[in-house]
Formats: structure tokens, sequence, C-alpha cells
């Protein structure tokens, strides 16, 4: 059966990579251990080498082309192998599952891959699916342990043993090159690097009652570990006096009778939007090849709802008036709570906001919902006393709380953010315009 | 410690447990007036007296059965075979004799007795008389199996041996009865179905028994020369398996060779080899190698049987191959 060579993930970051030189020729003999191609990658040129032997039977992949991690770049026969003319590679298709994967994870928004979007799960299902028909992975079990436990993709990897055997120390190698998968592996594995207890637990059976957990908690505890495990957050807060704000709100409730009810979390969202338009180096995500300085305010939105939260998002609110961020976080909220929900209405947010003021959280620190830059905690409004003017007086006070991924977002950067929301709020007519 | 040969360190087990019980006797070809084909019971007769060192006709199957009869009755035999290749007339009386009484009396009866005898080949003694049949034994169940790789586990199993309740099947050297080494002064008593990690090592389980302990040891310092640290366990008791000591070994090492000098095919190298998959598979780093006795009868000529028999480089070998070292 001919044998597929594939784009290897020949760095950690690296998702697809560009043909700089083939030094075997088509009808070339491989031997185990040849140079048979170099490869650019986001970092350097680095040599490919034969992993199976037999003849290099078709060359796909010319100088100069970019392929996709996983997909196939040539075809190998086996000694003394005809290859069927219209032989096709199936990692074709793996080409373009690992593209539209790779894309989903490079700009996903917070739960699109997890709660719902089966077509993700379906690529990555696909994706394995392919491999392991094609072109099966010799690997010794505790190799595949390891690479298991450690979220390695063993297709990345090249095998020293006999047949290209991939041995403990292979595993090992790449861990110390750093080679992780995370693009075009699957998700689970690298997002649960350390397995929840198993065994003997602390609790009598009778004690305690077991909750399956459904995709969604799946999904949260998933996207949070890998968050606050990979993203390094720092945080930054500041009060805001808020008593010009509540006194504005009250007045255009009271003015709109009835027609329409603002709510504090409404102003907030409309005072980070002008704040993020005012500081767009916040408005930012990490990417490995680029940071990403968004030109619209997405702000998703917390919403507590049955079993979990779900962030849909109030898309260009720096376009939108109060009324109409009010409308939509009303109207997404409450098909949140439903279930109704579509992907595209809890992706593509660029930065969140987390309230629990009205649980009367005085401040709290929020985790960054990658792949936004910075999410913004808000505490509660309440009665404090504050120094104006070198004497104490008693004013409503909020403190909101901004969690940065220091990749993208500096603390200079996270300060100006906060301040400029700070002057948004104190100044609410502002908010008007 | 005592430095004393693997011979003497079975001559004291036998006499120091014949001293303890006066139901311990031994029984066999020549063990009496002759002192032992191997000179194992030197001068036990002398000791003891002909009603306790009993030699016997070359009538395997009889004097074996009038073991399992003076085990049922409340003694506590040892009976001696000149080597394991002549308890082949025996083993009626072994196998369905001793190592079903238990169950086919329901319990009535124990059967603490000791088949002891050399075992494996010697030098240049043919086909017949070369014959490593513990997997034989092994198989049965009903039987313990123990084979001592030098002197102090010697002692120690052999009293354990003559201590336990039921039938053992103990296996000696010929090439071993030789060999000096540090015994414990005492009462020093080995527990049945431990295994000994005689040599720590990090990189590759050996695990070898009786004459293959020696060989294993040998190529570990071979290996370390060549920058592989094997690690070196002897089972000791073939039944009960110590299947832990070796699991944990490997879990350590990742990569196992089994060595021993009987032949291939169905021998305790398989059964090693196949637990450390079933129940070790996932901290394998490759395929578990056998090192064995070659698949044919033993030559006659001294070149061909050094052929025929595990060598030290067989082992070094396989351990590098297991290590992706060559």
């Amino acid at each position: 059966m001919p044998i597929d060579v594939l784009m290897t993930q020949l760095s950690p970051t690296m998702i697809e990579g560009k043909v700089a030189r083939w030094l075997k020729k088509e009808g070339d003999v491989l031997e185990s251990g040849d140079v048979m191609v170099e490869i650019e990658t986001d970092k350097a040129t680095m040599e490919m080498e034969v992993v199976d032997e037999g003849v290099l039977h078709r060359i796909i992949a010319h100088e100069g082309e970019t392929i996709a991690v996983g997909a196939a770049i040539g075809v190998i026969a086996e000694d003394g192998e005809t290859v069927a003319d219209d032989y096709k590679p199936s990692a074709m298709a793996v080409s373009m599952s690992t593209k539209e994967h790779a894309v989903t994870n490079e700009m996903p928004a917070v739960s699109e891959q997890e709660v719902s979007t089966t077509t993700t799960t379906e690529t990555s299902n696909n994706l394995q699916q392919i491999t392991r028909d094609n072109r099966r992975i010799k690997a010794t079990p505790l190799a595949r342990r390891l690479a298991n436990a450690r979220g390695i993709s063993l297709p990345a990897l090249q095998g020293s043993g006999p047949a290209g055997r991939i041995i403990k120390a292979d595993v090992e190698r790449a861990l110390k090159r750093g080679i992780r998968l995370s693009q075009h592996a699957d998700v689970h594995k690298l997002a649960a690097p350390r397995p929840a207890p198993t065994g003997v637990l602390p609790y009598h059976e009778d004690e305690f009652e077991r909750v399956e957990n459904s995709m969604m908690r799946k999904a949260i505890a998933r996207r949070l570990c890998e968050s606050k495990q990979q993203v390094p957050h720092f945080y930054l807060n500041i009060d805001a006096h808020m008593d010009r704000l509540m006194d504005l709100r009250a007045q255009l409730n009271e003015a709109a009778a009835g027609e329409f009810k603002l709510s504090v979390n409404d102003f907030i969202i409309k005072a980070a939007a002008k704040a993020l338009v005012d500081v767009p180096a916040a408005n930012a995500s990490w990417t490995d090849q680029h940071t990403l300085i968004h030109k619209h305010a997405h702000i998703s939105v917390a919403v507590a709802i049955d079993g979990g939260l779900i962030t849909p998002v109030v898309r260009f609110a720096e376009q939108k008036g109060l009324l109409d961020i009010s409308a939509d976080v009303r109207e997404l909220a409450k098909r949140a709570r439903a279930g109704e929900l579509k992907p595209e209405e809890y992706s593509g947010g660029t930065f969140s906001v987390s309230n629990l003021g009205m649980f009367g959280i005085p401040s709290f620190a929020a985790i960054v919902n990658p792949p936004e830059g910075a999410i913004l905690a808000v505490g509660a409004t309440e009665p404090r006393v504050v120094v104006v003017d070198g004497a104490m007086v008693v004013q409503k006070m909020m403190t909101i709380t901004l969690s940065c991924d220091h990749r993208v977002v500096d603390g200079a950067i996270g300060a100006q953010l906060l301040a400029s929301l700070k002057k948004h709020l104190e100044c609410p007519a502002g908010l008007l315009i | 410690m005592a430095k004393i040969t693997y011979r003497e360190a079975l001559n004291q087990a036998m006499c120091e447990e014949m001293l303890r019980d006066d139901r311990v006797f031994l029984m066999g070809e020549e063990v009496a007036e002759y002192n032992g084909a191997y000179k194992v019971s030197q001068g036990m007769l002398k000791k003891f007296g002909a009603k306790r060192v009993i030699d016997t006709p070359i009538t395997e199957l009889g004097f074996a059965g009038l073991g399992v009869g003076a085990a049922m009755a409340g003694l506590r035999p040892i009976i001696e075979f000149m080597t394991w290749n002549f308890a082949l007339l025996a083993l009626d009386q072994i196998v369905n004799a001793a190592a079903k009484m238990k169950y086919m009396s329901g319990g009535q009866y124990n059967c603490p007795l000791v088949f002891r005898g050399a075992g494996g080949a010697a030098a240049r003694v043919g086909a017949q008389h070369s014959q490593s049949l513990e997997n034989w034994m092994a198989n049965i169940p009903g039987l313990k199996v123990v084979m001592p790789s030098n002197a102090a586990d010697a002692k120690g199993l052999l009293k354990a041996s003559i201590r336990d309740n039921d039938t053992v099947i103990f296996i000696e050297n010929e090439i071993n009865y030789g060999d000096i080494g540090d015994v414990p002064d005492g009462e020093y008593i080995i527990p049945l179905g431990r295994a000994e990690i005689k040599r720590a090592g990090t990189d590759v389980t050996l695990i070898a028994h009786s004459r293959m302990t020696g060989y294993a040891l040998l190529a570990a310092e071979e290996l370390a020369k060549q920058g592989i640290d094997a690690e070196v366990v002897d089972p000791r008791t073939i039944r009960p398996l110590d299947e832990t000591t070796i699991l944990n070994s490997v879990a350590k090492t990742n990569r196992a060779v089994v060595v021993e000098e009987g032949w291939r095919f169905a021998g305790i190298g398989a059964e090693i080899s196949a637990r450390i998959m079933e129940k070790g598979f996932d901290d394998l780093d490759a395929p578990v190698i056998r090192v064995t006795g070659k698949d044919v009868p033993m030559p006659y000529a001294a070149n061909l049987e050094k052929l025929a028999l595990p060598s030290v480089a067989e082992v070094v070998e396989a351990a590098r191959s297991v290590c992706y070292r060559n």
C-alpha cells in the first residue's frame, strides 16, 4: 500500500509548513534517516527525514507551497509496489480539515468549540479517523501513554525504533523540543493534562449525589483550565464614583415610563465599548504568529444559565446606543436561558464583561476568555465612605477589576483602559451621544 | 556471614530442619552410604542414622510414592532425585498423587513433601541428562516450584520448602553446586513466592532464575560498560510467581528480557512475558524478549552444547535490542 508523506509538526507552534527544497526526486530510493525534504516552519528551516523506506513515487507539494500539518506532501511506494495512477492520499482531506480546525482555533470565540459545534468535533474525529485508517502509527504502549498524557500528537513524531516505531525516547525528545499538540489533535487531551482523581474517594457514597457532567460543564472546565494554565493573567482594579450614573439611569428609566428599562450593566457595556475605542491596544487577541488588534468592540456578556454560563456577544457595541445594547442583552440572555443561542451568537467576542454586582460581591477577578485579551469583572455599586476634597463623604462606588492576557495587554495598556472606563462611568452623559 | 558452597548450604538446610523436626527425613538414590551423587547429603547418614537418611533402589516411581504416603501419614519427607531428568519416571506420583492429594481428599490430607534434585544442563551429559523441566512442574496446580540461584537462597528457600505444608518441587543446579557464596548465620529462611532484585538498574529488567541469574548479572556488568543500566530480577520461586516485583521493575525500566536455560516453547519466559504484556502493557516501551535454550535435544559435543545453551552475549544482545541500541 502506498505510504503518504505527511507534513510533520516540526515546531510547537507550527500549523503549516512551506516546502523549501526537495532533496529527493520522484523515483529516488528512500532509506531511513535520509533527509528527504527541507521544510520552512514559522521558526526555521528544518529537515524532514525518511521514516518509511521505499521509493518516492510522487511529490504533491512542490517547492514554495505551504501545506497544513498533517496533510500529504508526497507519496512513497513500498519496494516493488506499483501505485495506481489515480491513487489519492486520504491525507488530502486532512489538509482541509486541519486548516479549518486551525482557523477555528486561531479565532474562536468563547464557547464555540465546546458547547455545541458539532462541526469542530466532527472535524477532529475525522482527522483522527483518517490518520488511523490511512497510516497506522507504530508506537510502543508506553510511548502512546506518555504522548497521550502530555497531549502530544503521535503523527507529529518521528519514530526512531524499528520500522519507525515511536518509542519513549521520541516522546521525551519531543517534549524537550517543546512539540505539543495544540492545533490539530484532540483538544480534550490537551485540556486535561491531569486527570481527575480516580480510585477511592474520601467521601462516603451515601453522603453525596453524583451529577453527570454536561457537555457544557466539561467545556467550561476545559476552557477555563486552558486559560488559567496558558494565559499569563494579571489583574488591575479601580473604583468608580457611580452617583451620576445611577442618577442618569434613574432619570432615563423614569422618562421611559415603562417603555424600556436600562440596567447598570448596559451602561458598563457601553462604557467598555467606548474605552476600547479609546485604547484599541486593549482590544486584542494573541495568536501564535500575530497579535490581532480588533477594530470593533464585540462584547461578550457572561450570562448565568442552568448548569453553567454562556457568553453571548453584543456585536459592534461601540456603534450601538444604550437602548440597542440593552435590547440586545435582554434578547440574548433570554435565548441563552432557553438554550436557543446559535453558535455565532456566542462566538467572536473581543472583550468580556462579567457582573456579579447584583449578588452584592464588592469585587472579584475573572478568568480571561480566550482568545480575548481581557475581561472586566464588575462588582456591586454600594455606598462607601470616600474622601472628596479632603472630607469624608458617602458616595455610591463600584469596583471593577480587569484581568488581562499579558501576552497582548501590558500593565500600562490595561491601566489606560481602566482609566478611560472610569472616565466614561463617572461622566455618563457622554454615553448617550 | 559464612562463605560456603551452594552444596553445603543445601546440606545445612536439611540438617538444621532434621534437627529441628524429627518427622523430616531424606530418601533417594545414593543419598546415604555414598553421601549423595553430588555430595549434597555429605555426612548426613553419620549424623542422623539409616532410619532418617535412606538409600533407595533405582525406582523413582516407587520411592516417590513412598514419599507421598509418608507425607500423608504425617511425616515430612525430602525425596532426592539424582537429577530431574530421572524424575520423569516418577511423574505419576508427583502430578497425580502429590499435587492433587489435598484437593482430592477434600482437604483431609496435606502432602508436605519436598522433591529435590539437580535440573538443567551440566557439562556434556547428553540429551537425556541436560533438561530444564521446571515449566512442566510449574504447569501443575498443586505444586510449588522453587529454584535457587545462589548459596544463601539455596539454604533459605530449602528450609522454607521443608516447612511448607504443600508439595514443593525444589530444582537445584549441578553447575552451581560448587559456587561459594555468603550465607547468613543462624536461622535463615526465605519465604516462598518472593522474587529478589539481584542488581538494581534503570534501563532494562533482566528476569532470570537458577543458573541464568548468574548469566544475567554478568550481562548486566557488560551492559554497564556500554552505558545500559540493567536490573536483574530473580523470581526464585517459579510458582507462585512474584509478579509484583517483576511488574514494578518493568514499570521502572519499561523493558524486559526473560532468560531461561530451558526450551522456548511454553517455557517460563513465555509465562512471564505474557504476564508482563497482560498486566504491564502500558509500561512497555519495547516488546519483551526471551533468551532461551535452543529448540534441540542437547548435543553431546562441547562446542555444540555451548551453542545450544543461552550465553551472556545473547543476553547482552537482547538487552541492547530492547533498549534500541543496535
